[in-house]
């Protein structure tokens, strides 16, 4: 019983997809329309998810931030030399031969040519402790050489160097009175720092007034547990007014608006596009049930039941979704995946650049989209088609 | 017109397909609106930005802070008939970040922004109170703040001598035209420079309003030569430029909306009108000679279908602008980041050109075949 009804299912479903190329032109308007969706979903959930990458993927679970009580981000805090002297005897600080392996650092912006536009965008620049590049270990020159301390010498990131003009390796720039020079190339596993350009502390502290006061301090913990150790001696401390989090915590939550943002303009673009795509499904549908009624009312004359004419106007709605659905995200993948540009982080005011990623994940996302629209679409004409009265849909023609 | 019911009919004629063809076109222009008014938002006011005010910060970056002594030496300046200055505060307000702007300003800074509407006693009043705020319309409603209200605000750049806390009054509310930020928080400098701990007498910006908006270039350039060479150098421009600078650095958001907008278009508009029409003109093509048999002309034929496919357009595009644009007047998508959320005329207006461009692309092809078709052809075919 259960055997005929799904092989009478069977039949008439590949019946239905068989004939697809015989509707071509209404069958495209609903698997462009539908991947048109998909591609419009998976494009622009890309960035974000670019951006949150860029922001968040290099951040080391044994990293901690030190920032002044109440600063929202580097750019916010401020802390006096002395404080940072404390900071570096904290317990639960990696030291290597009695070193503390902490990097006191400022975070200032500097103005520079976007190279796609020629128009200036805030380019952050950090200056750095000798430790920065042994708390930083996923971080390494690719070009030139690394700064030398004392000096007016500086690293560029790789995506600032992609991104904007003048900072090519061995060229000079200036922002105010503080001439860099740029010996070397870093790159530092396509995060947020890429998009830094790194000189010495001291040297921004001169330029900028700062004094002995510094911004954070990044440092490396004995291991990711030694956290809690740390920050409770820390914020326990009468001597300091700080706050300490984990790095991870920290550019999660400076993405976080930003993210969010493209995250609510995609999901409703997605979501508006996506009703619309139904309704071209919708009309698809019936178009074809329209053009095989005579069809359809022979199959019931001959016997197959109404579950199987429903299930198969589905069957036809659900490939033409899929088809939509994997044309999209593949063109969506082809199109924008790794696509450079970058932005400004509302939080810090400064540029952070980044990779379009469509992942596996937003594929899927896509794809099972897809399936719902089709799903959704092909549910009214197939109610239609199991209902139509044999008698007058085989009179009618 | 005499045709006009004609036409109508043969939208009626099959009902569901109208009806799902409209409702197609209708989603279309709703995501039309929605990302016009997205990239009015990220356009940040540029377009409002007032031609005679002009904006004076450090040369090197925004956050770097001026001298508060330049104020005398802009006023003095020829061609300058305002002076203001503005410090970016920030702060946290319960436990988040202010989902507003915090700035203080010196008194004068209101008489910059005409367009701020705030009543002439409430002025006073904040005025006379040191710890005194004037906030915009959009956040005082969020916030359910009424005159009189205090308001505490946790220090992320500037703290407080005691503690952690900045407490504000509120003393005005204003109101502005759309398309103006009414989110703003304004409070006096003054509170801010006696209390905080270091960099005294700095100020963030400053804003200027000259007597004539074609000289501005002579200007900005008057004012940056008077602090070249000293140890705070300025860079003035207009407060257009200025905000354009934001809008650059976010990137390029006209290129991604008119991506996305073709990729609508093309999709929930062209082709699915495109479809209905064609598959309309199939069905008609009987009825279609008997038109041309009884004398109606070739060129009139095309007119009917064309105006058949522009009026669909222009009943769903038409309904999806009207409906969008209502509820952006409603306020409903007013949002923290992104304030000034408005559709112009101008959209509207090229909205409707859009309608009826595609209404015609859409009914091109079938109406060339309604045209063509040869009564002996098409009456026999049937």
């Amino acid at each position: 019983m259960i055997r005929r009804w799904l092989s009478q299912t069977l039949a008439v479903s590949a019946l239905s997809v068989r004939t697809i190329p015989q509707r071509a032109s209404s069958s495209a308007v609903a698997m462009i329309g539908i991947a048109g969706v998909v591609i419009v979903f998976v494009a622009v959930l890309s960035i974000g998810e670019g951006f949150r990458a860029a922001m968040t993927d290099a951040s080391a679970p044994d990293r901690a931030i030190v920032m002044r009580t109440g600063a929202d981000s580097e750019m916010t805090s401020g802390l006096p030399g002395p404080e940072v002297q404390v900071v570096q005897q904290a317990p639960g600080l990696l030291r290597v031969n009695n070193r503390p392996i902490a990097s006191a650092e400022l975070y200032v912006l500097v103005d520079l040519n976007k190279r796609s536009t020629g128009t200036p965008a805030n380019v952050p620049l950090r200056g750095i402790g000798a430790e920065a590049l042994e708390v930083r270990n996923e971080a390494h020159i690719i070009d030139g050489r690394m700064f030398q301390f004392g000096t007016n010498e500086a690293i560029v990131g790789r995506a600032a160097n992609r991104q904007f003009a003048g900072v090519d390796l061995g060229s000079e720039f200036m922002s105010g009175n503080l001439r860099l020079r740029v010996v070397g190339i870093f790159e530092s596993n396509g995060s947020v720092g890429e998009t830094e350009i790194w000189c010495d502390s001291h040297l921004i502290q001169g330029v900028y007034e700062r004094g002995n006061s510094y911004q954070s301090v990044l440092a490396k913990l004995d291991s990711p547990a030694a956290f809690d150790t740390f920050k409770n001696w820390l914020t326990s401390n009468p001597q300091l007014n700080v706050q300490v989090q984990r790095e991870s915590d920290y550019y999660a939550q400076q993405s976080q608006v930003m993210s969010s943002l493209i995250r609510g303009i995609g999901y409703t673009i997605a979501v508006l596009m996506g009703v619309g795509a139904v309704f071209g499904a919708i009309l698809t549908m019936y178009t074809a049930v329209s053009t095989r009624t005579r069809e359809i009312a022979t199959l019931r004359a001959l016997g197959f039941n109404t579950v199987s004419v429903l299930i198969s106007v589905l069957a036809e709605s659900l490939a033409l979704a899929a088809i939509g659905g994997v044309l999209g995200g593949l063109t969506a993948y082809l199109a924008f995946n790794g696509y450079q540009t970058s932005t400004m982080n509302f939080q810090t005011f400064s540029q952070v650049a980044f990779a379009f990623r469509v992942t596996r994940t937003l594929m899927i996302q896509g794809l099972s989209y897809a399936l719902l629209m089709g799903l959704v679409g092909g549910l009214m004409p197939a109610i239609k088609a199991a209902r139509l009265p044999i008698a007058t849909a085989l009179r009618q023609l | 017109m005499k045709y006009f019911p004609l036409i109508w009919r043969n939208l009626l004629r099959r009902k569901v397909r109208t009806i799902f063809t409209l409702a197609s076109v209708f989603i279309a222009f709703v995501l039309y609106s929605f990302l016009m008014v997205v990239q009015n938002a990220f356009s940040m006011g540029v377009e409002v930005a007032g031609v005679d005010r002009l904006v004076l910060m450090h040369k090197v970056s925004l956050i770097q802070l001026l001298p508060i002594s330049y104020v005398d030496r802009i006023r003095r300046t020829e061609g300058v008939t305002h002076v203001g200055h503005s410090t970016w505060f920030g702060g946290t307000y319960q436990d988040k970040a202010t989902q507003f702007a915090v700035m203080a300003v010196d008194p004068a800074y209101f008489q910059l922004y005409p367009e701020a509407r705030i009543p002439q006693d409430q002025v006073q009043a904040w005025l006379a109170d040191r710890q005194g705020v004037i906030v915009g319309r959009t956040t005082a409603t969020r916030y359910g703040w009424t005159i009189g209200d205090k308001v505490p605000i946790q220090a992320t750049i500037w703290q407080p001598k005691q503690g952690n806390t900045w407490f504000f009054n509120i003393d005005g509310i204003y109101d502005a035209d759309r398309g103006f930020d009414t989110s703003n928080f304004f409070f006096h400098y003054e509170y801010l420079d006696e209390n905080r701990r270091g960099a005294y007498g700095l100020v963030g910006w400053y804003v200027l309003r000259i007597d004539d908006p074609s000289r501005a270039a002579d200007v900005a350039a008057r004012l940056d030569a008077q602090f070249a060479n000293s140890s705070a150098e300025t860079k003035t421009s207009t407060e257009k430029a200025f905000l354009q600078g934001f809008v650059n650095q976010v990137g390029n958001i006209k290129a991604i909306i008119i991506s996305i907008l073709a990729a609508v278009l093309f999709t929930l508009f062209l082709l699915v009108l495109a479809n209905t029409m064609a598959q309309s003109v199939r069905e008609r093509t009987s009825e279609l000679a008997v038109l041309k048999t009884l004398g109606f002309s070739n060129g009139l034929v095309l007119g009917l279908v064309l105006v058949e496919s522009i009026l669909m357009a222009l009943l769903g595009g038409g309904l999806g602008l009207a409906i969008t644009y209502f509820a952006v007047e409603g306020g409903s998508f007013n949002n923290a980041l992104l304030p000034v959320f408005i559709m112009r005329s101008r959209d509207i207006a090229i909205g409707i050109a859009l309608c009826c461009a595609l209404g015609v692309v859409a009914g091109a092809f079938p109406a060339m075949t309604a045209m063509r078709l040869r009564i002996t052809d098409a009456l026999r075919r049937t």
